[in-house]
């Protein structure tokens, strides 16, 4: 039976127009069809809905910052883009989440599966005490196509490499993670996340936990990291979004209020509610 | 109101107290462990182990069989008891939310307390009576009876001990459910699980009630599982209330060798937990 | 942070699907959930299955001899297997009466225990003694029942009974002659026994009362003890009611050390210094050597009467313990 190839949606607004290059901060949004993008998503814990309505594209190798203040849904959001949210119990989603124009909501499909292409950083690093440190970059790959022995280790290699870690741990690849910092175990989740290749990767505060200088290893990472992938991150620091992110979408009490290029949500806003918020009125 | 004095001499007289408690309730376990060493440590020679038990009236023997009857009674328990009890011990932690899971944990709980003699004379209706014959396969089964609700739970607390991160950062590669519990949660666990059956094993090891009337011992050495079979605990008790003093002897030496298998697999499971909490 | 080029990797290696091939990818069935689940549902079958087994066979087996006797067995005293005529009075009442002598001593000695091991020992003696405390668990029955019949008794015979005689010999409660196998020996050794799991059980409890409690008496200005006498143990009240419960439980279904040191005589006596019987350990005792069917069916009889009180007892213990610690594992490793 031939598969229902949904016909990719229409571009949904508001989209990300391509910017003037800034004098000083993050690289000018590119142009080009958004990778990820979001419709008329409506996310629900049981009765009360955690956001609401949100239509939105997130730009081939960009970094996407959704910000806001405490519970404006903006995790709940994250977390509907691979499918993570349904787990909760009572948890629903309604609307569209295309990735290349696939529906990941339509019938049939196996958020698993989903998995797979959108990979995700928590704000806790969680690296499995029971593997070693190059077990745990290749964990993601076990669910992969099938890897002959030597493109494991040149995989485990390069994902190191990409999250800035292969210098510190090369020598201790057998040795436990957990003898490792809380920066250092970041970069190895990142690592791990980035060792199966997907096309996104979403971040969910990832430095919340981390001491300052652990707190730029990241952020200089995310920069590289959107050469390769789509990045969206979650942050309540407003200035770890303006220095990291490209293209910033404020949200608030569930709402997407305004989203566009990081200059200017910060230094032009359209909205009142994102002004005040980044000129920090409210927290 | 009573005088300050008072309430501080009375505080102090009961501190006293728990700390004279503390020492009652320990001295039985040193004046059991002396007692055994005194009495049974000049009896542990190479005849306890090497000599089969002897019948009735001569003196001397060993308890060779017995220690292999053990071995195999248990062997056989594990064999059966311990899968069950993990993948149910497994299920009750991933899955055991709701109304099936409480009434599991509340059987687990209530096999617990089922006296170990009740379970021998079930095990006996329903597997030594339909082969006509005492064997160690019916003495296997009634241990893996026992076994089974013990290694359940402890289980299951283990593996509720696995933070809900990991199961989150291992559902978010894309891991089915069933590859989270295995590779990720009951992995990380592994130690502590292995460490709970260990302390079953070691308490289902010095069982004797259930064995009286399935394994039932035997005087011949006998490695046959469909047969009678001796076991340490039942021949020290066959010693014990013997009307020997040889075989008095012989019971201390063989309470001896059981209480330092069970004590120093306890001890070990026991320092093996407290060490994985302290270093997490 | 250097920025380390990524060595070249062909592009082949993860190879870019089509459209088609995603959509499929995205649609592939994840069997392995449904077979696990599966697995692990007809493991976790087996313990509701086996309890139903217990049940269902002690039933079978007793019947023959509830349908001859009926409830008159429960309340009649003679046991005799030679003429066919069985009445478990004297087994019923020395389990309860054994425990009762198991839990009056036991009982204050296990929450002093626990209250030293939660509030007064110093930090660095608490996981010492309590290890030696769960030792005890460890040490099976038949040694305790070994070291009851040579150790204990000649102690309490020889050695204790001449000593309180004078004062306690008076008393009915200790009349008689005092030969040593006895409902005392078989208490006393109970009560060894059953001590680490209600001090254990009490200790988790105690464990799991919140430190405002403390800190509010303390700050009323109770000593210590008063503190843990007047907050903290009525706090725990209803858990620490389940600890005693649970080794009230433990030592009704006791056999080995029991049957070893309690005479193993069908009586019924008020003096503890008479020997005397407990369900189990006729169970243990004439079970293997049964001459005829309707004493067979007898002992499945009382093993089915110490079944269903174990049963509920434990289930008691249960539901005061879970109503302290809500569903969590607190007392349920049967150390």
């Amino acid at each position: 039976m031939e598969p229902v190839i949904p016909q990719p949606s229409p571009a949904p607004a508001p989209r990300p127009t391509p910017a003037a290059a800034p004098a000083a901060g993050p690289a000018a949004a590119p142009a080009g069809p958004p990778r990820l993008a979001t419709d008329a998503l409506t996310a629900w814990y049981g009765a009360t809905t955690g956001v609401r309505n949100v239509t939105l594209g997130f730009p081939a190798n960009t970094v996407t910052a959704l910000i806001g203040p405490s519970g404006c849904g903006k995790s709940t959001l994250l977390r509907s883009l691979n499918r993570m949210h349904e787990l909760v119990p009572g948890a629903r989603v309604t609307g569209r989440v295309l990735l290349d124009g696939l529906d990941l909501y339509a019938a049939g499909v196996n958020p698993v599966r989903v998995r797979r292409s959108i990979g995700m950083v928590f704000q806790r690093p969680t690296p499995f005490p029971a593997m070693s440190i190059a077990e745990n970059v290749a964990a993601g790959l076990a669910v992969g196509p099938r890897l002959p022995r030597g493109q494991r280790a040149e995989i485990v290699e390069r994902a190191l490499q990409r999250a800035a870690l292969w210098d510190e741990v090369k020598d201790r690849l057998h040795d436990s993670p957990l003898a490792l910092s809380g920066g250092q175990q970041q970069r190895l989740c990142i690592a791990r996340t980035v060792a199966p290749e997907p096309e996104v990767i979403l971040l969910d505060e990832p430095t919340a936990s981390l001491d300052p200088a652990g707190t730029s290893h990241i952020e200089e990472l995310v920069q590289q990291l959107k050469k390769e992938f789509t990045v969206v991150i979650v942050t309540h620091n407003l200035q770890q979004a303006a220095r990291v992110s490209d293209v910033t979408a404020f949200f608030y009490l569930g709402e997407l209020v305004e989203a566009g290029p990081t200059t200017r949500i910060f230094t032009a806003p359209r909205e009142e509610r994102t002004e005040a918020y980044v000129t920090g009125r409210f927290g | 109101m009573r005088g300050r004095l008072v309430r501080r001499v009375v505080g102090s007289l009961m501190t006293g107290l728990t700390y004279g408690a503390a020492a009652l309730a320990i001295l039985p376990l040193a004046a059991i462990l002396a007692m055994l060493i005194v009495k049974g440590a000049g009896s542990i020679n190479l005849d306890f182990f090497v000599k089969s038990a002897v019948p009735l009236g001569e003196s001397g023997g060993g308890f060779a069989y017995a220690i292999v009857g053990t071995l195999i009674i248990v062997g056989l328990a594990c064999v059966v008891g311990l899968p069950i009890g993990i993948g149910a011990g497994i299920y009750l932690a991933e899955f055991g939310g709701g109304t099936f899971g409480f009434v599991v944990r509340f059987v687990a709980d209530m096999m617990n307390g089922t006296p170990s003699v009740v379970i021998g004379i079930i095990v006996w209706s329903l597997v030594v009576t339909p082969m006509g014959h005492f064997s160690a396969f019916a003495g296997g089964c009634a241990l893996a009876i026992i076994l089974v609700p013990i290694v359940a739970r402890t289980t299951e607390e283990m593996v509720r001990l696995v933070p809900n991160s990991l199961r989150e950062a291992a559902l978010a590669l894309g891991y089915p459910q069933w590859r989270t519990s295995l590779a990720v949660v009951a992995r990380t666990a592994r130690a502590a699980i292995v460490t709970g059956c260990l302390v079953a094993v070691a308490r289902v090891a010095g069982e004797t009630a259930p064995l009286l009337f399935t394994a039932f011992g035997n005087q011949f050495f006998s490695a046959r599982i469909f047969s009678p079979m001796a076991a340490l605990p039942l021949q020290i008790y066959d010693y014990a209330v013997g009307p020997y003093d040889d075989w008095h002897r012989l019971a201390w030496a063989g309470a001896l060798v059981l209480i330092l298998l069970v004590l120093a697999i306890s001890l070990a499971a026991r320092l093996v937990t407290r060490a994985k909490r302290h270093a997490t | 942070m250097t920025d380390v080029p990524a060595p070249a990797l062909e592009p082949e290696v993860m190879p870019r699907p089509t459209t088609e091939e995603r959509w499929r990818a995205l649609r592939a069935v994840s069997r392995g959930d449904v077979v696990y689940r599966a697995v692990l549902t007809a493991l976790t079958l087996c313990l509701p299955a086996v309890l139903l087994l217990i049940a269902a066979t002690l039933v079978v087996d007793a019947l023959p001899g509830i349908k001859a006797m009926g409830l008159g067995f429960l309340v009649h005293s003679e046991w005799d297997a030679v003429h066919n005529r069985f009445g478990a009075l004297p087994l019923i009442v020395g389990t309860l009466y054994s425990s009762a002598i198991a839990l009056a001593i036991a009982v204050p000695m296990a929450l002093a225990c626990a209250v030293f091991l939660t509030e007064f020992a110093p930090r660095w003696l608490r996981s010492p003694v309590a290890t030696l405390v769960e030792l005890l668990a460890a040490v099976p029955s038949v040694i305790y029942g070994l070291w009851g019949i040579f150790v204990l008794i000649p102690l309490l015979r020889d050695h204790l009974w001449p000593l309180v005689r004078p004062v306690l010999g008076k008393l009915p409660i200790f009349s008689g002659v005092f030969y040593g196998p006895s409902m005392l020996a078989a208490g006393v050794i109970l009560s060894i026994m059953i001590l680490p799991y209600i001090a254990a059980v009490s200790r988790e409890v105690l464990l799991a009362v919140p430190p405002s409690q403390r800190e509010a008496g303390l700050a009323l200005g109770a000593t210590r003890w008063e503190t843990v006498w007047s907050v903290i143990l009525p706090y725990g009240r209803a858990g620490i009611m389940g600890a005693v419960i649970l080794g009230l439980g433990r030592a009704l279904g006791e056999t080995m050390a029991v049957t070893m040191v309690i005479g193993n005589n069908h009586q019924v006596a008020l003096s503890v210094l008479k020997p005397g019987y407990t369900i189990a350990s006729v169970i243990a005792n004439e079970f293997s050597e049964s001459v005829t069917k309707l004493q067979v069916s007898s002992l499945f009889y009382v093993g089915l009467v110490l079944f269903v009180i174990t049963l509920i007892v434990n289930a008691l213990a249960r539901v005061l313990v879970w109503q302290v610690a809500r569903g969590s594992g607190v007392g349920s490793t049967a150390l």
